[in-house]
């Protein structure tokens, strides 16, 4: 409970907030579209600040994306890395590790099965190396996402730093790879490595650059995650650890070996994001802004937003993958910098952060004469 | 040899100078029990305020003034919903951080590759700056070293031996406590935040106006969070915080001494970001300390 006190004139103010008791679906779902018009209307008015008419970039960004066959396909494809990540930063975050390194997981990832794929790939037939790609990125995101993981157990590191810094280095080691030892002879000088043999690349929906095979795996592992979180027992001890870690030792949960597992998940399915976008659209290794348009960053906001239910990240993920489709138009068409899209993700965490304490707490307005 | 070792400690007093500035708020902020992850953010706002605004005036007074607002009032927003709102601290930095940097990239599109018409000169303190080699070292820099440098001394002295310092930091430890002795817990938490955002900002302008001349998108690049990371390994005390702030300054200049050796550019880039992983490793080996320093109610929002 909080408090407020003001006096106006002769009126003495007071603002409650108190503990809301069970919140109703019915509420959840107003919360979340109060916040999201508020978040819109911030947008707005940021669009006004920087000289654009804010109803031509909001309906150029939703024309964009969701206003054509063309968009859709654009939104859908930008949404794969969404799907997978925002799963697995849910399990992550429901255990209240900040995972902020999801963006260096999918890089390290994408390092990983480059490098399987070239050195393994002529030798290996599809069926069995384009499994063995998703394994291998999944190690490549697990292994870097399990080092805060112990940074954090052994050492008492704060996740938010480490994971932050590893992004730096992952993304400094990707860039020096792909301009020294990794540099492909065939690229005319060119900063990428060779492309992958033909038959490991991914598969596409014709016509579009939907590679189906990692849509099909974000969509059934968010569902995974679902019942992961929600029907096992590894899933309730997840929750007890994010409540409190003191009560999760009193009730004999292993705290490590939670929040390694928990890394383990939420860096693996990262890294598998980037053995999509490898294997699947750039099909080589290229500079970390080609290969991951801030996905890793995009993801905390679309967790966020579905609730950290890996089912509602999927709607969620589909929305703002939509919100990316939107932006490179507006970028294009307005000339605005690829830094908006920061903007849209900052704004709407703070709006949906104002939504969840409304949702937990009711306010109790009081009037009284002095 | 003499004079390139001198140069070369002088880059690093320079390099240090936007961390000492960051680290010495941050440390006020969480001292008072608020934890502010937007540092990044708020430097990249005081970078960009202070480049636009000296870009347009020629005056790099104007430009400072813009920084230090810029970081104010995006703390403001940070303070007003952590302390008053009572929001999960850790994902309101972060979207500050993003909002942050997000507008810093916006606004200052049009600047890239720009040149300040002025920069913020060296002032060289009259008799001090005649002290040779320390003269030159620490007395030939620009007016936010001298700035941080107290600002960071006063900052030890009051939180140590003054009556406001030890209410500040009752505050950070127990604020129901300190409520009951008449501590106004909710104001010193939100003004400490607005604190913090100063020095962020101002730190963003000493990356904008003095260390480099020229706007290049991602211009703070990471150090709002090797702050973040100094603030631990100071054990939030503002005298430690000054001796890691300069160590890292020396980091960020040993990449350029160790460029003409054939070390590869992007593995030097992984210094200040792989040192800070390995500072706070070394810090982590002495968790007991640690714990005994940190402001025990640190990022708990306090509510009554």
């Amino acid at each position: 409970m909080s408090e407020a006190d003001f006096r106006l004139g002769g009126w003495q103010v007071s603002l409650r907030w108190e503990l809301r008791q069970k919140q109703t679906p019915l509420l959840s779902a107003l919360t979340l579209l109060a916040a999201l018009a508020m978040g819109f209307l911030c947008v707005g008015l940021a669009f006004m600040l920087l000289g654009v008419d804010p109803l031509f970039a909001l309906g150029k960004i939703f024309l964009g994306s969701f206003g054509s066959l063309y968009g859709w396909k654009e939104t859908l494809t930008k949404g794969i890395p969404l799907f997978l990540i925002s799963g697995g930063l849910c399990v992550a975050y429901q255990a209240k590790f900040w995972n902020i390194g999801a963006e260096s997981q999918l890089l390290m990832g994408a390092v990983w099965s480059t490098w399987f794929g070239l050195r393994f790939g002529e030798s290996i037939s599809p069926g069995l190396g384009i499994p063995l790609l998703f394994l291998v990125g999944f190690l490549g995101g697990a292994l870097w996402g399990v080092i805060p993981a112990l940074l954090k157990v052994r050492f008492g590191m704060s996740e938010v730093i480490s994971t932050l810094m590893l992004n730096y280095v992952a993304a400094e080691f990707v860039s020096y790879l792909i301009v020294g030892p990794w540099k492909g002879k065939s690229k005319y000088g060119y900063p990428y490595t060779e492309d992958l043999p033909k038959h490991l690349l991914l598969g596409t929906i014709p016509g579009t650059r939907i590679h189906y095979i990692t849509l099909a795996l974000g969509i059934v592992i968010s569902l995974l995650l679902f019942l992961l979180l929600y029907r096992t027992k590894f899933g309730y001890e997840v929750r007890v650890v994010g409540e409190s870690p003191e009560a999760a030792r009193y009730a004999g949960i292993d705290y490590v070996r939670t929040v390694v597992s928990v890394m383990i998940i939420s860096g693996g399915v990262a890294g598998m994001a980037g053995v999509g976008e490898v294997a699947g659209i750039h099909h080589h290794l290229s500079y970390p802004g080609n290969i991951s348009a801030g996905y890793g960053f995009t993801a905390i906001i679309t967790a966020w937003l579905g609730n950290l239910n890996p089912l509602g990240g999927l709607l969620s993920g589909l929305f703002f993958a939509g919100i990316l489709v939107g932006g490179d138009a507006i970028q294009i068409s307005l000339r605005l910098p690829a830094a908006t899209v920061h903007i849209f993700n900052g704004i709407l965490l703070f709006v949906l952060l104002l939504g969840n304490f409304f949702l937990n707490h009711r306010p109790v307005l009081q009037i009284r004469r002095r | 040899m003499v004079g390139l070792i001198v140069s070369t400690l002088h880059r690093t007093v320079m390099a240090g100078t936007s961390l000492l500035l960051g680290t010495t708020g941050e440390i006020i902020t969480e001292r008072s029990g608020v934890l502010n992850l937007g540092v990044e953010g708020m430097m990249n706002l005081g970078a960009a305020a202070g480049f636009i605004v000296t870009f347009r005036t020629g005056n790099v007074l104007w430009g400072l003034l813009a920084s230090l607002v810029a970081g104010v009032a995006a703390a403001a927003l940070h303070g007003f919903l952590s302390v008053y709102v009572k929001v999960n601290q850790t994902v309101s930095g972060l979207a500050l951080t993003m909002l942050g940097v997000g507008l810093a990239g916006v606004l200052g599109k049009p600047y890239i590759g720009q040149q300040l018409p002025v920069k913020l000169q060296a002032v060289e303190l009259p008799l001090l700056g005649d002290i040779p080699f320390i003269g030159e070292l620490l007395f030939h820099q620009d007016v936010l070293f001298y700035t941080g440098v107290l600002l960071s001394l006063a900052s030890w002295f009051f939180l140590r031996y003054t009556r406001g310092g030890i209410r500040l930091r009752s505050v950070g430890e127990n604020p129901k406590a300190s409520e009951s002795q008449g501590v106004p817990v909710q104001r010193i938490r939100f003004l400490c935040t607005l604190w913090g955002g100063a020095f962020a900002g101002l730190a963003g302008a000493h990356v904008s106006l003095s260390y480099s001349t020229s706007w290049t998108e991602g211009i703070v690049a990471g150090r709002g969070w090797i702050v973040v990371g100094l603030t631990i390994f100071s054990l939030w005390n503002p005298l430690r915080g000054m001796m890691g702030a300069f160590l890292f300054g020396g980091i960020f200049v040993t990449q350029y001494i160790l460029q003409p050796l054939g070390v590869p550019p992007n593995l030097l880039a992984m210094l200040p970001y792989g040192a800070t992983l390995i500072v706070l490793l070394l810090d982590g080996l002495r968790k007991d300390k640690r714990s005994l320093h940190a402001p025990a109610a640190l990022g708990e929002p306090y509510i009554r």
